[in-house]
């Protein structure tokens, strides 16, 4: 179950409150023209048409976010962002003003949301595994919420949802789970009324799904979803049938498994992908590895097969979360964490960009350095809080990082006589007299 | 030894499982993380295994049927076995959460099979959380009947979204369903009754069968005969509420 996890019994006995933490996310406005990275509770805008740092302004009476967000993207056209995580509270920010045009209460807390590619849905997935959703409505440009109570649409049976995901042409919406299901659903003409008809799924994973993108070529429109999950695969798969295209297995294909440390017989979790706009190619971001590992699709064959790895050397910089316009030949990419356990400094957030896929047959990727970036020191200043990082910081952040990603999607297994304990020191018990 | 123990299990005379070797706890906790083998996806559920006689493992021409009916909790699996011998070139499946009911039908099926040979082939069981896993086990459209009889009634409303029919694992028995066919369900708990025909009214994929079409179904007077529910409460003179309908395709 999913509140399971968060149940104060670990196996020692001790809780494991303080030790919730939050990944860093980033999200890149799909004409360059913002990026956005959330860092615990905190959303930080910079604002790249400007060339200043963006503040938020929420003129309603509803708070800011109080706890860790979980998700944040903008719409299609980059007109809409939603902000949403831990303290069930859904936002919705026109990206023109940078004010709140609403937010959404939720009774569970927020694990996943998307725009539906008109622009008139809002999708949020909850910790139960409902995806819920709300109207908007455009007038002379500006876009308003219809009713601030959310309508459920589909449902992932206690599942926790990773990831949502509208199919190019918008008729379906993909969304993921930790059973490494993912369902793919006829977007109805009434969304309100909820989204009935499944229209297949995409079994084959065999360990929590975690991101989905879609990948598509001029000549066809409507693309081929791709998956990456905790297997350590990235998956291919054709939408209209379900059927499983291709399989990637990226961490083996990489040789990453020698490089690194085999602790726990850890396997190399794919963390996030991210398709290049208008290339073949899918960038890769696997649990602890520092860089990025390059897949190319052949969508006429139908098959995805590994082309590089480009490793980040310098620093310890392992990124969890990946972001690309779709102008701009520029991959972001982000590794931070709401709160370090031990350390003076509350949070680290590091932002990096790499470039140069569009002539990738002539050579590697190029990371930038910081000066090299867009907006440059006031950006970095902006999304990272700081310029300069410790090398310390990032050791204990990237730790930090995976016990709070395992903790987020690995399901915990637990002995028999365990389990039995577990039972009989219910808390739901107290209810039953 | 190990022989010895497993048949002092059985009845002596008919060789079938003494039901008092396979009591469990009346209730499982359907959102429960799960600790048993699933098929990832449908291909790998193994056919031959639940039914040698139509999939021997040898053969190079299996044959390609594939699973018809869905009795979902199948409790001692009393449906399943009338059904067995009413559609003999049928296969079913009785999918069942708790796992000493799931031995207990195993060993049913396998005495059944036993002692009348050449019958009950069409039948098997499995131990899975249908609420969590029915499109591992079966494809889009693949069945044409689902039986719900007598499930678990979790009366309180925070418990509601335990009950095995909700408006949205509607969408997925919808989706396993072929257009045309019928789920049916059953219960003797009123208020359940009715929560579960306004779950099947209210959803656009699915349509009630008339009162003429309920009195030709020959299944539909077995769903409170045949099974060992249906049995308890007629003895006891209770009530029974049902609800059948059919999958159709929605009207857009």
């Amino acid at each position: 179950m999913a509140e399971a996890a968060d149940t104060p019994m670990e196996e020692g006995g001790e809780s494991t409150k303080e030790l919730e933490v939050a990944p860093a996310l980033i999200a890149v406005n799909p004409s360059q023209q913002s990026v956005v990275v959330a860092v615990g509770s905190d959303l930080r805008v910079y604002d790249l048409r400007e060339g200043c740092a963006a503040s938020l302004v929420d003129e309603s009476d509803k708070s800011f976010h109080k706890d860790s967000i979980r998700a944040i993207r903008y719409g299609v056209n980059g007109k809409l962002l939603v902000s949403a995580g831990d303290d069930k509270l859904v936002k919705i920010w026109s990206t023109d003003s940078w004010h709140c045009i609403g937010t959404v209460s939720c009774e569970k807390r927020v694990s996943a949301a998307a725009i539906s590619n008109d622009g008139h849905y809002v999708c949020f997935a909850d910790k139960f595994g409902v995806v819920w959703v709300v109207n908007l409505e455009e007038k002379d440009g500006t876009f308003s919420l219809v009713n601030e109570k959310a309508a459920p649409m589909l449902s992932h049976y206690c599942s926790i949802i990773t990831s949502l995901e509208f199919s190019p042409s918008g008729c379906y919406i993909v969304s993921a789970d930790r059973d490494y299901k993912i369902r793919v659903t006829v977007m109805p003409k009434r969304p309100l009324n909820g989204a009935h008809e499944i229209h297949c799924f995409c079994l084959g994973h065999s360990e929590f799904v975690s991101c989905l993108d879609f990948i598509s070529s001029p000549d066809f429109q409507e693309g081929y979803l791709v998956s990456g999950s905790g297997d350590s695969t990235v998956r291919l798969w054709d939408i209209m049938s379900g059927s499983l295209l291709d399989t990637c297995e990226v961490g083996a294909k990489a040789g990453l498994i020698d490089s690194i440390e085999r602790e726990e017989e850890q396997f190399c979790a794919v963390t996030d992908l991210c398709v290049v706009p208008n290339s073949t190619l899918i960038a890769v971001a696997i649990q602890s590895f520092k860089g990025i590992v390059l897949l190319s699709c052949n969508v006429s064959a139908k098959s995805v097969s590994f082309t590089k790895v480009v490793s980040i050397t310098g620093e310890t910089f392992s990124p969890t979360c990946l972001g690309m316009s779709s102008s701009e030949d520029l991959l972001w990419m982000v590794m931070g964490i709401s709160k370090l356990p031990g350390l003076d400094c509350s949070s680290l957030v590091r932002v990096r960009a790499m470039s140069g896929f569009k002539r990738i047959s002539e050579g590697e990727p190029i990371m930038l350095e910081d000066n090299e970036m867009p907006g440059g020191q006031k950006l970095l200043e902006k999304l990272q809080g700081s310029v300069s990082i410790e090398e310390s910081v990032y050791v204990a952040a990237s730790e930090a990082l995976k016990k709070a990603m395992s903790k987020l999607l690995i399901k915990k297994h637990y002995s028999v006589e365990n389990r039995e304990t577990r039972k009989r020191t219910r808390n739901d018990k107290k209810f039953k007299q | 030894m190990v022989d010895k123990e497993t048949k002092t299990t059985l009845n002596k005379t008919t060789g079938l499982p003494r039901k008092r070797f396979y009591r469990a706890r009346a209730h499982s906790n359907p959102l429960s993380d799960s600790h048993f083998p699933i098929p990832l996806f449908p291909s790998q559920f193994d056919y031959s295994q639940h039914y040698p006689h139509f999939f021997p493992a040898s053969s190079e021409n299996a044959s390609n049927k594939k699973i018809q009916f869905a009795d979902i909790g199948c409790g001692f699996g009393g449906l399943l076995v009338s059904l067995s011998t009413l559609f003999p070139d049928t296969l079913m499946i009785g999918m069942e959460i708790r796992d000493k009911v799931t031995e207990y039908v195993k060993e049913r099926i396998l005495g059944l099979r036993a002692t009348n040979p050449g019958q009950y082939q069409n039948v098997s069981v499995v131990r899975t959380n249908s609420m969590k896993y029915i499109p591992n086990y079966f494809e889009k459209g693949q069945l044409t009947k689902m039986f719900f009889l007598f499930p678990d009634p979790h009366f309180k409303e925070k418990n509601h979204r335990r009950r095995v029919i909700s408006p949205h694992l509607l969408d997925e028995y919808a989706y396993a369903l072929a257009v045309g066919g019928i789920i049916y369900t059953m219960t003797d708990v009123e208020e359940l009754g009715e929560w579960m025909k306004g779950c099947l009214e209210d959803h656009p994929m699915f349509e009630t069968l008339t009162e003429e079409e309920l009195k030709a179904d020959p299944v539909v007077k077995l769903l409170s005969s045949a099974t060992e529910e249906g049995q308890k409460v007629a003895r006891n003179g209770g009530q029974t509420f049902r609800a059948v309908y059919r999958r159709i395709t929605p009207s857009q």
